[in-house]
Formats: C-alpha cells, structure tokens, sequence
C-alpha cells in the first residue's frame, strides 16, 4: 500500500473516533452495566431493544404525576424536537443525533432516570426499561 | 484667615445629598436581584427552572426548603447531602436577610421574621408588582406557572426583572 492509502486511512480513522459517533465510551459502559443487571435479573435477556423504548416512550402511565402521564409530556412528541417542563423549562431534544453530547455523563443520566421515572411511571424503572430507552435515543 | 463658612457648608449639603442618592442608585433600579453565580447551585436549581436569585427569599425559607427537597413542591428534588449542604450554605449565605440584604430587602417588606415564605410568588410584595397580570396570561402555553420568570422577564437569568 502506498502512502496515501495509510494517510486517507488514518485520515479516516481519526475522523470516526473524533466524531459523535466515535465518542461511545461511557454511553457503551452504562448499557453494558444495564445489559448485565437485565441479565442477572432475567437470564433469557437477549438485548435491547429501541422499538420496546419507543414504547415506553410514549406510552401512559397511570402511577405517576397527574400531569405527567408519559415522558413525552414534558419531552414533546417527537425525540428530535424540544420539549418543555411544567415549570416552563425549555428542555434540549434527546434524540442523540439532534443533542449529541447527550448520555456521555452516567451520574447525569441516573440523576434524570431516577426524578422522571418516578414523576411519569411512580417507580424506578427497571435496568431493561432504561437500557431499552437509551437504546431508542442513541438511535433517533 | 477667613474661613470659608459658605462653601462648606455647601460642598456639605451637595456631598451628604450625593451620597444618599447615589447610595440607593444600583443597576437595574429596585428590580435587579443576582443570578445564582455558583455554577453547581444554578446547575442543581436549574434543572427544572429558572435558579431563582437567593435574594429573593429570607435564610430561613431556604433552609426549610433544602431540608424538604424530598417534597419540593409536588416533586422529590432530592439530592447527595453533600451537595445539598453546599447549595444550601449558597442560598442561605445570599439571602435577602443576609449578603443579598440590599437587594432583597425591598421585596420583603411586609414580610416578619417569624414567617418562612416559601414561594416567591406569595410575598406580597411580588403579589402587588403582578396584580395587572390577567388570568389567561399565567395559563398560555409558553407561560403556564408564576414560577416561569423568563417568559416575561427576558433578562431574569441575568437578574433583571425591569419589564
């Protein structure tokens, strides 16, 4: 190979790992630990799965806040769009694409797993839900 | 020599005169409280709404208030202790009774020391400044609580509420 293929080569390489894309480290972590609660919780777990977050999503809850019966209560009907709180906060869009240093911080992500679930659903959510969700947002 | 009795006591009146003016004069007027400018305080308080300037309410009510995260009206806003101390010491440390007395002070006229106030919307200080505000304006949608400053007052972040 000659020298411009290894430039073109490295060229490339760094543009991935520098990239959003490339940046995975602690978001592939944190799924990695839900995926292995889930496990150890449900040994016939076979992965996540984006369709099953875009479900929770979206779907009613009748266990939490009044005003808050779903996530996209506060986070709007679409992932790529902002949302806003009942207190009037605008809220940045989840979708990853759209807010791309979104989940690289796994404290933050807890942080917000824990208050919500608790305001939409009325409980934690479960390893699965947040690695199914997670898994929805990375893809949007 | 002949003492220049007149001048003095001119140079006085202009100078005790000047003082009192320019004493009360500040930036912003009487509607200029500080923004939070501890970055982990206003990022804690602000993930919700707006960081409401610690001047704005007595020592006591944020103390009470950051005992009582858990139940922070309606929603549990709890946090690790350690941070809650330290945004405590924060709040309580620029009260209206405390650092940010030159602020606050005006806002919390009529209001006793054996009061906590809780909510800044119920001092009746702030219950006069918005008494022209219609119903239908605190429901829109852009608006929908007296806690969202920022839909009116475009500059609160920066601690101007002069519209």
């Amino acid at each position: 190979m000659n020298i411009q293929l290894h430039i073109y080569a490295l060229a490339a390489t760094l543009a991935l790992t520098f990239s959003g894309a490339g940046i995975a480290g602690p978001r592939e972590a944190q799924l990695d630990q839900y995926a292995s609660a889930t496990k150890a919780a449900n040994p016939a777990f076979s992965g996540f799965s984006a369709a099953r977050g875009k479900t929770l999503h979206t779907q009613s809850f009748a266990g939490g806040k009044a005003d808050t019966p779903a996530c996209t209560s506060c986070h709007g009907r679409e992932p790529s769009g902002a949302g806003r709180n009942p207190a009037g906060k605008a809220i940045e869009a989840m979708a990853l694409s759209v807010s791309p240093s979104r989940y690289s911080d796994p404290a933050k992500v807890e942080k917000w797993f824990k208050r919500n679930c608790k305001e939409v659903l009325g409980r934690e959510c479960s390893a699965l839900e947040k690695g199914d969700w997670l898994t929805f947002m990375i893809s949007q | 020599m002949k003492i220049p009795f007149r001048p003095i006591a001119i140079g006085l009146l202009v100078g005790a005169f000047s003082a009192l003016l320019l004493g009360r004069a500040q930036a912003g007027g009487s509607h200029y409280f500080p923004p939070v400018a501890e970055p982990l305080v206003k990022e804690e308080c602000g993930s919700c709404h707006l960081a409401f300037a610690p001047s704005m309410l007595p020592a006591s009510s944020w103390k009470k208030m950051m005992g009582e995260l858990k139940n922070h009206f309606g929603d549990d806003a709890s946090i690790d202790p350690a941070l809650a101390a330290q945004i405590s010491d924060y709040l309580v440390n620029n009260a209206a009774d405390a650092a940010g007395r030159r602020y606050g002070e005006k806002l919390l006229r009529g209001v006793s020391a054996s009061n906590v106030p809780l909510r800044i919307t119920e001092l009746p200080k702030w219950v006069k400044e918005h008494r022209q505000v219609p119903d239908w304006e605190w429901q829109h949608k852009e608006v929908r609580t007296k806690a969202n400053c920022t839909a009116c007052h475009s500059d609160a972040e920066r601690g101007y509420y002069d519209e």
